[in-house]
């Protein structure tokens, strides 16, 4: 991803990094990049973003690329990147918060139409497969 | 089993999955109970454990449903003589769940008095009272690995288990009832029933989830990386104790095997199945017609069929 970005205080300071930091309740400049997080993320293989650019994009106040992301997407909240954060910063909640702001806002934003799958691919899901996907991923 | 002649009482919560497509989840974990004298009772109108904790700090919303069972909890345990204030869940989703939104009442009075406040047509008040156990941990904490062993009476000799943990058993630590990185309690469990536990390297990484949806391409990378990892070191079998796990390892073994086409099918078997086979059990409590991959040849090749 080719990016350029004029980094000025106010980004970093902007609504959008606030709103990211009350929903997850994390301090984003804690991190310092050692990269742990996505050395052992198993979804990284299947990211455009890695975990620990993540976190460097929303100190930054990257709205537009964060939202527009496969990253947020494919992060299904296996957790090991928050037990392996030596600066103890839940990079998940980071990821779900930025979920959230893709999601809300007011219309209905449904990441996954799960009526759109083909019916015999619907049928054999077990209900804890779809339940979970569509608390995850529908407004 | 402190009362040998007395059957224990256990307020039980199966979960959707279990009432579904993991029917061999649900009678494994009963039929092996009754084996160790426990005798399980399935909570009465028990809802959804809420199935992914809501990882947002506004939150409380979220604990409504899960904190409803522990109401029914407390209904069970009233009018049950001999029953504890705790539960029990086999499926690893709806303990973690459960027992997050558990701690977190536990934590905060604020949030505990708004469910309650939400749910004052029940005539029972949540406090805090209730204890959430996944089935693994009222083995090795209640019942005992060693008493647990003298039921054993089809030891499984050689057969070679992996014992895959995921992420619902082991994080956060605050879940955990083992390790977080190295959990052993399920290969302590095969062992007391006779089997020999392997050592493989992907017993806590993620399966992938609910990507299984609409992405089972991404399933199939994951479950040829897990289970090919449990092959390398000999296993016969994988066993697990989370429905969706049990799925993607077990049902996209064939996009696995698409995906890779040296990848090596193996029976992915609930860890209660397992028990119910070293007591003894017949089909009816196995339910190995319902598995994906038939552990049948496996089982027979070490004698066990």
């Amino acid at each position: 991803m080719e990016t350029t970005l004029r980094i000025t205080s106010a980004r970093a300071g902007s609504d959008f990094v606030s709103r990211i930091e009350k929903i997850s309740g994390q301090k984003l400049l804690a991190c310092y990049q050692c990269g742990k997080c996505s050395a052992g993320c198993p979804m990284a293989a299947h990211m455009d973003v890695l975990p620990n650019q993540i976190i460097r994009m929303a100190q930054l106040g990257m709205k537009e690329q964060l939202l527009a992301a496969r990253s947020i997407w494919m992060c299904v909240s296996c957790l090991t990147c928050n037990s392996r954060c030596p600066k103890d910063i839940k990079i998940a909640e980071v990821i779900e918060a930025l979920r959230k702001a893709a999601l809300g806002g007011g219309e209905r934003n449904d990441h996954l139409h799960i009526m759109e799958l083909p019916s015999e691919a619907r049928s054999v899901l077990p209900p804890i497969a779809t339940i979970s996907a569509m608390r995850k991923l529908t407004s | 089993m402190e009362n040998e002649n007395k059957p224990m009482k256990l307020a039980y919560y199966p979960g959707c999955t279990l009432k579904n497509q993991a029917t061999n989840f649900d009678v494994s974990t009963v039929s092996s109970m009754a084996k160790l004298d426990v005798e399980v009772e399935e909570l009465d109108r028990w809802n959804c454990c809420g199935t992914v904790h809501a990882l947002n700090s506004d939150n409380v919303m979220n604990r409504v449903a899960p904190i409803t069972n522990m109401i029914r909890v407390k209904e069970a345990q009233a009018r049950t003589e001999g029953m504890a204030s705790e539960f029990m869940t086999s499926c690893a989703m709806c303990y973690n769940t459960l027992k997050r939104a558990n701690i977190d009442v536990k934590k905060r009075a604020d949030a505990l008095e708004t469910i309650n406040d939400f749910l004052s047509l029940e005539t029972t008040k949540y406090e805090g009272d209730v204890d959430v156990l996944h089935l693994l941990e009222y083995l090795r904490d209640r019942v005992g690995f060693d008493k647990l062993a003298e039921r054993v009476t089809k030891p499984l000799k050689g057969l070679r288990v992996a014992c895959y943990y995921g992420c619902l058993l082991v994080r956060p630590k605050e879940v955990a009832f083992d390790d977080v990185e190295n959990p052993m309690i399920m290969e302590n469990l095969v062992r007391a029933l006779g089997a020999t536990p392997v050592d493989f390297s992907h017993k806590t990484e993620c399966c992938g989830a609910y990507q299984t949806v609409d992405k089972p391409d991404v399933i199939a990378e994951r479950t040829d990386k897990i289970m090919g990892s449990a092959h390398e070191e000999q296993a016969d079998l994988v066993v697990v104790s989370c429905p969706l796990c049990a799925f993607n390892l077990d049902f996209r073994q064939d996009d696995a095997k698409r995906l890779n086409p040296d990848f090596h099918n193996m029976p992915v078997l609930y860890f209660t199945q397992l028990m119910a086979l070293a007591f003894g059990c017949d089909e009816s409590a196995l339910r190995f017609d319902l598995q994906h991959i038939d552990p049948l040849p496996v089982l027979a090749a070490r004698g066990l069929g």
